[in-house]
This record gives C-alpha cells, structure tokens and sequence, in this order.
C-alpha cells in the first residue's frame, strides 16, 4: 500500500502503458478476450484515480503526491509531477470515462488489438499532462498523446476520416510548435524547465531576451501559449478542425475528445497560463472573454443548423467549452482588483473548473448515443430518424436525460456549472455575460431540435425493428448519468475541491 | 588488464578481415557467405556497444587510445582512440552495419562481392571515427569513399546508378581535396618541439595557430567535409546516391556516410581551427536553415517514395549543422543526438523502402497503398520512424532536436539572429515534416492494396530483427536519453572551452 502511495501519480500515468504493452502480447484473433482485457486493465488506473481523488488533502495547499526524478539533465527538465484539487478533478473523470468509452468500442470489430493498445496510450498521453510539473514533460504528454487519437480517428474513422485525421494532427502540431518554441525561450531564461522553479521567476523577470524589451518577449511567449490551448480547447476560430475530427472520430473516440482532450488545452490556462503569464491574460481578458462569448453564441447557433446528429453535438462542444473559457477570462481579468472584485473570479473560475468536468460527461454521454443509434441505422442525418423513442424507450430516456445536463435544466450537473460561470462573469464583463445567455437560449434551441427530430414525430417505418441499447451500452452510459445528477443536486463534493485550488490560485 | 587489449583496432579491422575471408570462398556458397558476414557484422556491433560501456565518463578524455608509429619520417602514426564525441557514432556504425547485413540477405547478384565491398566501406567509416591522425583520418575517409562507388554502381538502381554513383564520387573526391588542402597546411605550418611536423591532431590543437591563419583555412576544410554531410548548396549528390544506393548502402550511406562528414568537419574544422569557426560558423548556420526548410519543402512534393526519405536526410542533417554551429553545450550534444537519432532513423526509413520497393519493384507514391496488410511490421517500424523524424516526444528525435534549438536561443549571444533561426526552422520544419511524413503513410502504408500487390510475400525474419534492433534503439534513447547525453556532455567540454562557450 506504501508502494501504491508514494507512487501513486507515476502508477496512474504509466499502468495504461503496461496494459497497452500486454495486450500487443494477446492473441490477435481472440477479440473477446481482448476487449475485455483492455477493459480490465483500463480499470487498474481508474481505481487509482478514484484512490486518488479519496487521498488527496483539499486543505493542504500546494501540490501533493510530488515525485520529481531527473530525467535529461543536459537541458536541465526532470520527471517531476504533482496533483492538485484542479488535476485530481481532471485525473477522476479521465479515469472514469476511458473504461467507458473502451466498453463501448466493443463493437469495434476491425483490427481489435491496435485499437484496445491505442486507446490505453492515449489514457497515458492524457494522464501526463494531468499530473506533469515541469514545461518539458508537459509537452512531451501533451504531444505524445496526439498519435494514438490521430491513429484511431485515421484508421476507425468514418468515411472522411483521412481528411479530419490530417487536419486534427497538422492543426494541433502546428499550434504546439509555437509552445514549444515559448517553452525553449522560458527555460532558457530560467534556467529551468520545472514549472514551479518558472513561477517564481518568470512572471518577475524584468531582464529583456535579445535585445527586446521584457514585455514584448511575455507577449509573445503569452500568444504562443494561448495559441496551442486555444486550438485544444477550441476558441472560436481555432476550432475549425474540431467538428471534422468529432464527426469522423469512432465513437469512443469522440467520447474521450470531447470528453477529455478538450479539457487538455483549459487545463493548459489554469496550469501555465494563469501562474506564469497572470498580467499578460489580465490585459488580454478583455479579447480572451469576446473570443469565448463567440465560441458560446457562434457555436451553438452552428449546432442548431445541423442536420447531422453528430456535427450538432459536436458544434455543442465548441458553445460549450467556450463557457470555461469565459470563467477562465474573468478569472484572469480580476488580478489584483479588490476583494469583492477577486470572489467574482474565484466564483467564475470554480464555474469554470467545474463545467470542464460536467462537460466530460454529458458530451461523452451524447457521443456515446449517438453512436448507440448510429450504429443500428448507418445515418446521422437528423431527418432519417423520427419517433424512436417509440421504438427504443429506454434510449429515448437516456437521450433526454443528457440532452437536459447539456442544456442545463436545474437539478442536473450543467445548470451548476454555468450558473457559476455566469455569475462570475456578470460582474466583470456584463455585457459580454448578457449575450452569453442568448447561447445559453440556443443551446435549449438545438438541444430540443435534436430530442424533437430523434425521438418525437411519426415513427419512420424502417426503424421498427431496432434494438434496444443493450446492457453493455447501458452500463457505460449509466455512470455518466448518475454522476450527473450527483453533481447537480448535490455539486459540493465536487466543488469543495476544486473551490480550495481555485482560491489559493487566484484570491 | 582491459586495457591491454586493442579493442578500437579490433573493431575497425574486423570487418576488413571478413572481406578478406569472404574472398577466399568460393561465391555460389551464398548462404555461408551471408552467415558469416552476418556474425562478423554481430561481432563488431556487441563490441562496439561493450566499449560504449566500457568508456569511463567520470575520467573523461581519450580512452582506449592506440599508438603505433607508422612513417614517423613524416609524423604520420596509426593512433586512434575514441572519447564522448566520437563513441555514439562507433556504436551507431556497428547497428547500421549489422542491419545492414541483415536486410541484404535477399542479394542474389554476387552476394560475396557485395558483402566484401560492403565491409571495407565499414572498416572506412569505423577507421574516420576513431582516427586521432588527421592523416589517417584521410586515409580511411578515402577508403569509404572508394567500395561506395562500386556498391552503387553495380548494386544500384540501374537507371541511375552509373550517373549517381559518378556524381557522388566526383563530389565526395573534390569535398576532400579541398579539406586535404586545409590539413596540409596545418601540417606544415606546425612545428613540433623536435623540430619535426606532424598529423597527430592532439597536438595540432595545441599548436596555437595564429587567428588569421585559422580563418583562411576555415573554409576550405570545413565546407570540404560538409560536402559530405549534405550542406545546402552542396547536398546534391545525395538524393541522387541514396536513391541509386542498394538498400544496406543507403542505410550506411545516409545513417553513417553523411555523419562521417559532420563529424570530420568537426574533428578537423571546428576543433583544430577554432578562431575561424567563431569567425563562419554564425554564417554557416544560415546554410544549415537552409537545408532544414528547403529539404523539408522539396521532401514534400517528391513522388518517389525512396526520394523522400533522401530529402529528409538533406532537412535533418540541417539541424546537426545548426547544432555545431551554436558553439554551445546544449548545441553540441543536441547535434551529436541528432548524428546518432538520425542515423538509426534514416537506415530503418531506407529498410523499410527497400523491403517494399524488393516486393512492389515501384517506389512510386501514387502507384503504392494498402501495404500495412503486407508488411504490417514494416509499416509499424516506418511509422515510428516518422515519429522520431517530427520530433514526436518519447522518441530520439525529440530529445535531440530539442537541445540544438535551445542551443539556438542560448547562441543569441554570438549573433542576433540565431533565435530567429530557430524560430524559423522549428515553425516550417516540424509541421512539414510531420506533412510528408503523414502523406506517405497514407500513401504507402494505408488506403487501398492494389490488386497487383495481392500476392507479394510478407518480410522474412532477418528484416524484422533488423527493424527491431532499429526501432528498440529509437524508442531507448527517446525514453532515457541520459544514456547518450551525459558521454556527449563529457566529450564536447573540452572542445567548447577553446571556442570560449559553455
């Protein structure tokens, strides 16, 4: 138990590699063993994760769980990791949800063995940026983890899935080269990669590099930043990639990127940004928060003309994450203002720590859905379903439910989230916040189109003999949903957490 | 009692031996042929990786060092050692050569011939390496050149192996003049305490020649060796040689050859010319972006598969220019992984071509497709090949790439637009890297099997030990890349005081 302890981040970063480096052992042919082989073992780190999240002190400040090893001393960048209430949140639902999306991917039937070893290796990919402490290794997760999503999207895709795989890849390398190049330059003037050893040196440094004053050297290692999250998370317009990549992506794979790697590029503002660049986003708040409300209205006016069902969830996203964005723009923009001024921030930035999560379950709740129905009809054109609800009655159920996270009915996770959000926001930015809530409109708007167009109307005649969502797809749709509500009627759990995290940062 | 034994010169002469023992078979006895070339080829790679061992970091300097008088009228000596800069390069000879070997099994034209060729281009390319004798240093550098000429000519691609296999050697042969010239005068212009000359480069180093001398000489003896290392605009033969090469050649030639370059250019320009290099090599960088771009760019519009690969040399080469050329400890080892990185990188990209070009008989781009069905080991190794080649972290390429641009930044202090440089190659040669390396996946690997391929045969055993032996290597050094850096670390100190960086 000592061992699992003191190792604990390492353990939850790495056991998806082992178990991705055992099931290349497995038999090739044996599908079912291998499918449930990458289940089994997906759950060893989400056990660990659930540990984690019971171990974890919210009321200790600082990082805990802190390993630090060197790793290339040439350029001085070390193993060095560590958890807080923001991490740990990320670590649980990244846990959670990969089991799940590997439990709906046993309908894959093509080539089971790449798929099962790729889907562990992204886990880890993942993982690492969740828990990395130092520039270097942070980038080495955060690029590493985009190989296997490119492979899964590439070679389990959907028909256009050679394009979207291309332009996911060649977009978010294009945006890491401008971080990585900043990442360079800031350890070169530190002397250090590791992050906290930066946070105490860089945000003071008051010395220009080559010749150019400090600030233009901050501004530019800020916008290289922002640029790389920016495309991860994505902000209006970055995120053109993101319905391509989505709609061609298998399901589970469109379960942990919207679930998951989507949050990646948030975690990046929380963990780089606002620590190292704190005055750079103040002044660039303002924009930041215009680019978010965008994203919110842009996005879901998007989703709302779409007639493929899975295009709509995906344009959500995009409405969606551009509500962290803005708690995180608010967050930023209250920087040394008064106290009253500051609990603004703290409120939208737990808003905005909590929507990251519950935007992981409904949206990978959605996904899954749409993969449900998807993979019974061969469509996703809105305007082929019709009166399923008559036929698949527990789906139709399911459907609604998420469908309600996602448009925030109170009683239900997103409500929470984005009522903090919003009233974060409402203070710092009002008139941005106003607009905000006429996405908030749309979003029931297409939520209610998709729910109307699926399940409601007269009952098309092909579909009358579809099948029921089986247990399996029950069973990983299930826990989304009850973390869902749990979150919703009861979201302290969860928020004490992240609120002390979230405190210590910015109040 | 170790050191007793003469472990450099085993090395260097076993693969010599071996030619001279496969000569004496007779030649339709194929399969001893390739049996004992094979061993041989083991032999020298296990000893090399033992020396790699064997090197004591914490002393540092020349070790197992020879020292035999050779015409010591004219202070020429056979002395040879190795240190931090040079073992990485010893060792990544001896893998490339067995590998080599191994995915040569399948040469049913005169195997005995190859292979004896084959193995004095080895004996030449280990001789550069580990010479402290600049004259030989000379003498093995032309003793590679020349089992190259006929390997392609004979071996090679028959529509381009006569032109190729000329032009690469007119090339490689005027490179050296030039830098033979700029030995010579160092040569004569030194005079030892005995009153004599000498080629012994350690104490040339020590000469203390005169800064203007060492910036006339500069050139001529770097740029002649940079030929070699594919330099921009002098990199023209090498597309045309590696693509004309037969398989086992084009791994040498593009894995080690073009290293040999780079590192002679070092040993002999950079480290015995000092002042000169502080004078070119903030201009030399400029060249080496060069390469890094444009051989990206050219890379990316090739449709000949083998091309591609050759091209990439020319862009990856660039950065271990731009390595040396920041004179900085994070440069040079950055640049010394990139020689080792790139070297295991490019032979298992040639391996792989070889082994689909050997089934298809087209390299065509646009012709290829669906061959992970075929050689699904073969597409599993080239794509982590191309990983290492865009720098995707938890590979070689990575940790390789990453130091020579940090090198770059910390060279800001020699010349303003070093950062720049940096910037420059990194925003247009990753992503299109990772653009031509992605497009002939595709191409190649993915998409739809053309029904001519339906009954090509899968690899054979020899080709899949060959690419893991490659691959294992790729992925071990990107994961714990102390194991390489810390000796490079040791090895560069010494040269970079006298070029007044750290």
């Amino acid at each position: 138990m000592d061992f699992i302890l003191n190792n604990l981040l390492t353990l939850i970063v790495f056991t998806p590699l082992v178990g991705s480096v055992l099931i290349m052992l497995l038999p090739r042919e044996n599908k079912p063993l291998l499918r449930w082989a990458a289940f089994v073992f997906s759950l060893v780190p989400a056990a660990l994760s659930i540990l984690l999240w019971f171990v974890y002190q919210p009321d200790v400040g600082g990082f805990q769980f802190e390993v630090y090893a060197p790793w290339f001393p040439t350029i001085n960048a070390g193993y060095h990791v560590g958890v807080d209430g923001i991490s740990v949140a990320m670590i649980l639902l990244t846990g959670i949800l990969t089991p799940l999306a590997i439990l709906i991917s046993f309908s894959i039937e093509e080539r089971v063995q790449a798929y099962m070893a790729l889907f562990l290796l992204l886990e880890m990919g993942m993982m690492g940026v969740f828990v990395a402490l130092d520039l270097i290794i942070f980038f080495v997760f955060w690029e590493f983890g985009l190989v296997p999503m490119y492979f899964l999207i590439n070679q389990w895709g959907g028909a256009d899935r050679h394009y979207a795989s291309f332009k996911f890849f060649i977009y978010t390398m294009a945006g890491s080269v401008g971080m990585l190049l900043a990442i360079q330059a800031m350890g070169l003037t530190a002397g250090t990669f590791d992050l906290l050893g930066i946070a105490q040196v860089w945000p003071n440094l008051t010395v220009g590099l080559f010749g150019l004053p400090i600030t233009t050297v901050k501004t530019i290692a800020f916008w290289a930043f922002f640029l790389a999250f920016a495309i991860k998370v994505p902000i209006w317009p970055f995120h053109t990639w993101l319905p391509d990549a989505h709609t061609e992506a298998p399901t589970a794979g469109s379960m942990i990127l919207a679930g998951i790697l989507l949050k990646l590029g948030a975690y990046g503002f929380l963990r780089i940004i606002q620590p190292l660049f704190p005055h750079e986003f103040q002044a660039f708040a303002l924009p930041v928060a215009i680019l978010a409300l965008l994203a919110i209205v842009l996005g879901a006016y998007a989703s709302l003309g779409q007639r493929d069902f899975k295009k709509l969830i995906a344009y959500s996203s995009v409405s969606h994450m551009g509500m962290v964005v803005l708690g995180l723009a608010v967050a930023a923009r209250v920087l040394g203002a008064d106290e009253a001024t500051r609990l603004n921030g703290i409120i939208a930035a737990n808003g905005a720590v909590l929507q990251m999560f519950n935007h992981g379950l409904y949206s990978a709740a959605l996904f899954a859905l749409v993969g449900v129905v998807y993979e019974r009809t061969h469509t996703r054109n809105l305007d082929d379903y019709g009166g399923l609800w008559v036929a698949l009655p527990v789906y139709g159920g399911m459907l609604i439910f998420s469908s309600m996270a996602s448009l925030g009915l109170p009683g239900l996770n997103g409500f929470v989230s984005e009522f903090l959000v919003v009233r974060g926001a409402w203070p710092v930015f009002p008139a941005i916040t106003f607009i905000g809530l006429l996405g908030l409109l749309l979003s029931a708007a297409y939520s209610l189109k998709a729910i109307q167009k699926v399940l409601h109307g007269p009952l098309n005649p092909h579909w009358t003999h579809l099948k029921e969502v089986t247990w399996r797809e029950a069973l990983a749709i299930a826990p989304l949903m009850l973390l869902m509500i749990a979150i919703g009627v009861w979201p302290r759990w969860l928020l004490d957490v992240i609120n002390l995290t979230v405190t210590r940062m910015i109040g | 009692m170790l050191e007793q034994i003469p472990f450099i010169s085993i090395i260097v002469f076993t693969p010599l031996v071996t030619a001279v023992l496969l000569m004496l078979l007779p030649p339709e006895r194929k399969t001893a042929i390739r049996v004992i070339s094979a061993i041989a080829a083991f032999i020298t790679m296990a000893l090399s990786i033992c020396l790699f061992f064997a090197y004591n970091q914490a002393q540092g300097g020349y070790q197992f060092t020879e020292r035999t008088d050779w015409i010591p009228q004219l202070g020429i000596s056979y002395f040879v050692g190795v240190d931090g800069l040079n073992l990485p390069l010893v060792v990544l000879t001896g893998i490339v050569a067995f590998t080599g070997v191994l995915v040569s099994w399948g040469i049913e034209d005169r195997p005995r011939e190859f292979f004896t060729f084959f193995f004095i281009l080895v004996t030449g390319v280990f001789g550069v390496f580990v010479s402290l004798d600049m004259f030989l240093l000379f003498f093995f550098y032309e003793l590679a050149v020349f089992p190259m000429y006929l390997l392609i000519g004979i071996w090679g691609w028959p529509v381009t192996r006569e032109y190729a296999a000329m032009k690469l050697t007119l090339y490689l042969l005027v490179g050296s003049v030039f830098s033979l010239v700029g030995a010579l005068a160092m040569y004569f212009s030194y005079t030892t305490p005995q009153g004599t000359h000498t080629f012994d480069m350690l104490e040339l180093a020590r000469a203390g020649f005169s800064p203007d001398f060492q910036r006339l000489w500069f050139l001529p003896t770097f740029l002649g060796f940079a030929v070699l290392a594919g330099l921009w605009p002098f990199h023209n033969w090498s597309p045309d040689g590696h693509v004309a090469a037969p398989t086992a050649v084009s791994m040498l030639h593009a894995g080690v050859l073009m290293k040999l370059g780079a590192y002679s250019a070092l040993r002999v320009g950079v480290i015995l010319l000092p002042e000169g290099a502080k004078t070119f090599l903030p201009f030399i960088v400029m060249l080496a972006v060069v390469n890094v771009v444009y051989g990206a760019f050219i890379a990316m519009i090739q449709r000949d598969f083998k091309y591609v690969i050759g091209f990439s040399s020319v862009s990856h080469m660039g950065l271990v220019s731009l390595g040396f050329a920041t004179m900085n400890h994070y440069g040079w080892v950055g640049a010394g992984l990139q020689m080792f990185s790139h070297g295991i990188m490019t032979a298992l990209f040639f391996a792989v071509v070889g082994m689909v070009y050997d089934r298809a008989h087209i390299r065509d781009i646009p012709q290829l497709g669906g061959m992970v069905r075929k050689m699904p080991w073969a597409a599993v190794a080239f794509i982590i090949g191309g990983l290492v080649s865009m720098g995707m972290p938890g590979f070689s390429g990575f940790v390789s790439e990453l130091p020579i641009f940090i090198g770059a930044w910390r060279a800001g202090s020699i010349a303003a637009w070093y950062p720049v440089i940096a910037v420059v190659a990194a925003l247009f040669g990753i992503p299109v890297t990772a653009a031509y390396i992605m497009r002939v996946v595709g191409r190649v690997f993915f998409g739809e099997l053309p029904p001519q391929f339906a009954h090509i045969p899968g690899i054979t055993v020899q080709d899949k030990i060959a690419l893991a032996i490659l691959v294992f290597f790729l992925i071990g050094l990107g994961v714990y890349p102390r194991i390489m850096a810390d000796l490079i670390g040791v090895g560069v100190r010494p040269f970079l005081a006298a070029l007044g960086g750290a």
